[in-house]
């Protein structure tokens, strides 16, 4: 299920300072050179033109979320090797490597807080974290915190990105987008909204559960997005593909994606769509004042 | 069926083949000349069985991928004509197209009508194209989900048989949303208020299988495999290099009696010595056997325990840590 290469991993932003290699970025968009401090600064969106870098789960999660709001959940979640996979890698290093690198203990942030007068669930996935693959610990923390959001009537947000299914969890990984979508259909049963948001790269297993799965799909500008990977389709068809191909911007056309929004106006775009989906304290509209 | 020679062969079972050949020769020479070989021959015999046995039981994750995939190995229309006494087959999505590869309708099983969903592959090659090799499009995906909720609203079971290398990776497939089709069918599977079970006949490809996979039973037949990734998918990312696939396809412990060991298939239906495709009324039989068993006890549950043990069954799939010790993942 995993259809994209896995994009070089950005180095924390604590390890950055020190090393003077990881001081800039090429930027993708206009090739223009960037302080990462300045890309940190800037939500790690291109100053210049804008192309938009992925960005760290807690990062983001600074951005979204109103300040000492959030409650996380499940932090203590890891990894095991349930099928002692014997790739050219072992599973436990790429385990070991990737916590080293991002500080984090798997590809998922979850919890609750507040996005302006809302209090709802939200879970941030961070593409450093092997591809920010879906093994049992990020299928897990998604549906946990999606059954905590139907248990206590919550709206619930997924900022999505992954490579797909984590391969060295064999078949246990694809049942995690059965187990999520689960979760995700009793919360639909329920009358709560459940938005997705999709950013760059969000691919197969994922993409083909719960980040499909929105009441509202937004997505981020230039976020590559699909089932199969780019290279694998052109290998199997044989054809040449379409301009803008499996963007955000393609697929808006295409009519799978409500609407594209820019980073930093994401916050503001979910308060206003939780007011429309999840009205607090909805009072009757009052009859126009006689003149 | 063609006679056992004439199948195509994999490497490992050329042993078997060429038993299989001195047999013939030794019966044609019996007859041309009249001599009396009935010892050599029986002899012979007892040494292919012998063989057989030993090749097909103990056989590696790739080789019965290989078998999964054989060419002759029977498909979903062949266990249709086989165990219903009726098939209506229905088509179109209504929205886009009659999608080849992803088939369905009303069937008739020993009395008890069934919505039967499956994937389809062809016999040659022309039919082959026809069946886009057993990967569907969305618009069978969403065909699919169209049947199954007939079903639901009166009342018939519903059957799923699976047997596709994986969902489609093509522009069309793309630009109508495939990933989308599967993730809606994998929450609505889950609502159906009838009975499902599905059946691994053959190849279980991602999401592309479990697409049509979200049942309260999952059954797979011994050579059977279902696998996050094909080998040859895994071994060219993880290996970067395709000829690690059987290397790829024992790690990813995607045959049967690995499946059955981490509970992610409830039974596994045995085949015919040397796979299916050697007895295929037999593989027939056995799959019959299994659906109607399972069936009942489906049908004796109510809605509501239903969809409980449809959501408990997939809710206790993840295994992972907190702390200390192996927790296994729990229905709430
Ligand atoms: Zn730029």
């Amino acid at each position: 299920m995993t259809g994209v290469k896995k994009i070089k991993s950005q180095k924390s932003a604590a390890k950055r300072v020190e090393i003077p290699e990881g001081l800039w970025t090429k930027c993708k968009g206009c090739d223009e050179v960037i302080y990462n401090r300045e890309l940190d600064q800037n939500l790690r969106i291109c100053p210049k033109c804008g192309a938009h870098f992925p960005i760290g789960a807690w990062q983001r999660i600074a951005s979204l979320v109103e300040q000492g709001s959030f409650q996380e959940m499940d932090s203590e979640m890891i990894a095991v090797d349930l099928l002692k996979f014997t790739g050219v890698d072992s599973y436990p290093e790429k385990l070991k490597q990737s916590r080293e690198e991002t500080g984090l203990k798997d590809a998922v942030i979850t919890g609750v807080g507040d996005i302006g007068a809302h209090h709802i669930g939200l879970a941030v996935m961070d593409f450093r974290f092997m591809g920010a693959s879906m093994g049992s610990v990020v299928g897990e923390k998604i549906t946990r915190l999606i059954e905590r959001c139907t248990a206590e009537r919550l709206a619930c947000i997924i900022i999505n990105a992954s490579g797909g299914a984590r391969m060295q969890e064999g078949l246990m990984s694809l049942m995690q987008m059965a187990k999520t979508s689960a979760a995700l259909a009793r919360h639909a049963r329920a009358r709560l909204p459940y938005i997705s948001a999709l950013t760059h790269p969000t691919y197969a297993g994922v993409m083909a559960s719960y980040a499909s799965l929105g009441d509202l799909i937004i997505a981020e500008p230039g976020a590559m997005i699909g089932f199969a990977g780019p290279r694998v389709i052109k290998d199997t068809t044989q054809s040449e593909l379409p301009r803008g191909f499996q963007t955000a911007e393609f697929l808006l056309e295409r009519g799978l994606i409500d609407v594209v929004v820019p980073r930093k106006q994401l916050k503001a775009t979910l308060v206003r769509v939780l007011d429309y989906l999840m009205p607090p304290a909805n009072p009757a509209p009052q009859p126009a004042a006689a003149v | 069926m063609p006679p056992t020679t004439r199948l195509i062969t994999y490497e490992f079972e050329k042993p078997i083949l060429e038993l299989e050949k001195k047999l013939e020769e030794l019966t044609r020479l019996a007859h041309e000349q009249k001599v009396n070989v009935r010892d050599q021959i029986s002899e012979i015999e007892k040494t292919i069985e012998e063989t057989k046995q030993r090749i097909y039981t103990d056989l590696s994750a790739w080789q019965r991928v290989q078998l999964a995939r054989h060419p002759v190995r029977p498909f979903t229309l062949d266990y249709i004509r086989a165990i219903a006494s009726d098939f209506t087959e229905l088509h179109g999505d209504r929205l886009y197209s009659d999608d080849k590869s992803l088939i369905g309708g009303f069937a008739t099983i020993e009395g008890q009508r069934v919505m039967v969903i499956g994937n389809q592959k062809g016999r040659d090659t022309k039919e082959n194209i026809m069946r886009n090799f057993g990967s569907a499009h969305p618009e069978g995906y969403r065909k699919a989900l169209r049947l199954m909720r007939m079903a639901d609203r009166f009342g018939l079971p519903i059957i799923t048989l699976i047997d596709t290398p994986g969902a489609y990776p093509g522009i069309g497939a793309e630009e109508r949303h495939i990933a989308e089709a599967i993730a809606v069918n994998l929450r609505e599977m889950m609502l159906l208020r009838v009975p499902i079970l599905s059946i691994v006949i053959g190849e279980g490809g991602s999401g592309g299988a479990l697409g049509i996979g979200i049942a309260n039973r999952v059954l797979i037949l011994e050579n059977a495999y279902y696998s996050v990734i094909s080998p040859e998918g895994c071994a060219a990312i993880l290996w970067k290099d395709r000829a690690a696939t059987p290397k790829a396809a024992a790690a990813l412990k995607l045959s049967a009696k690995h499946l059955i060991e981490l509970k992610l298939v409830d039974e596994i239906l045995p085949e015919p010595l040397g796979g299916a495709h050697r007895d295929a009324a037999k593989a027939a039989a056995t799959l019959k056997a299994a659906l109607l068993r399972h069936l009942r006890e489906l049908l004796a549950m109510s809605v509501e325990q239903l969809l409980e043990d449809r959501y408990a069954k997939f809710r206790a799939m993840g295994q992972f840590e907190i702390a200390e010790g192996i927790v296994q993942s729990q229905a709430e």
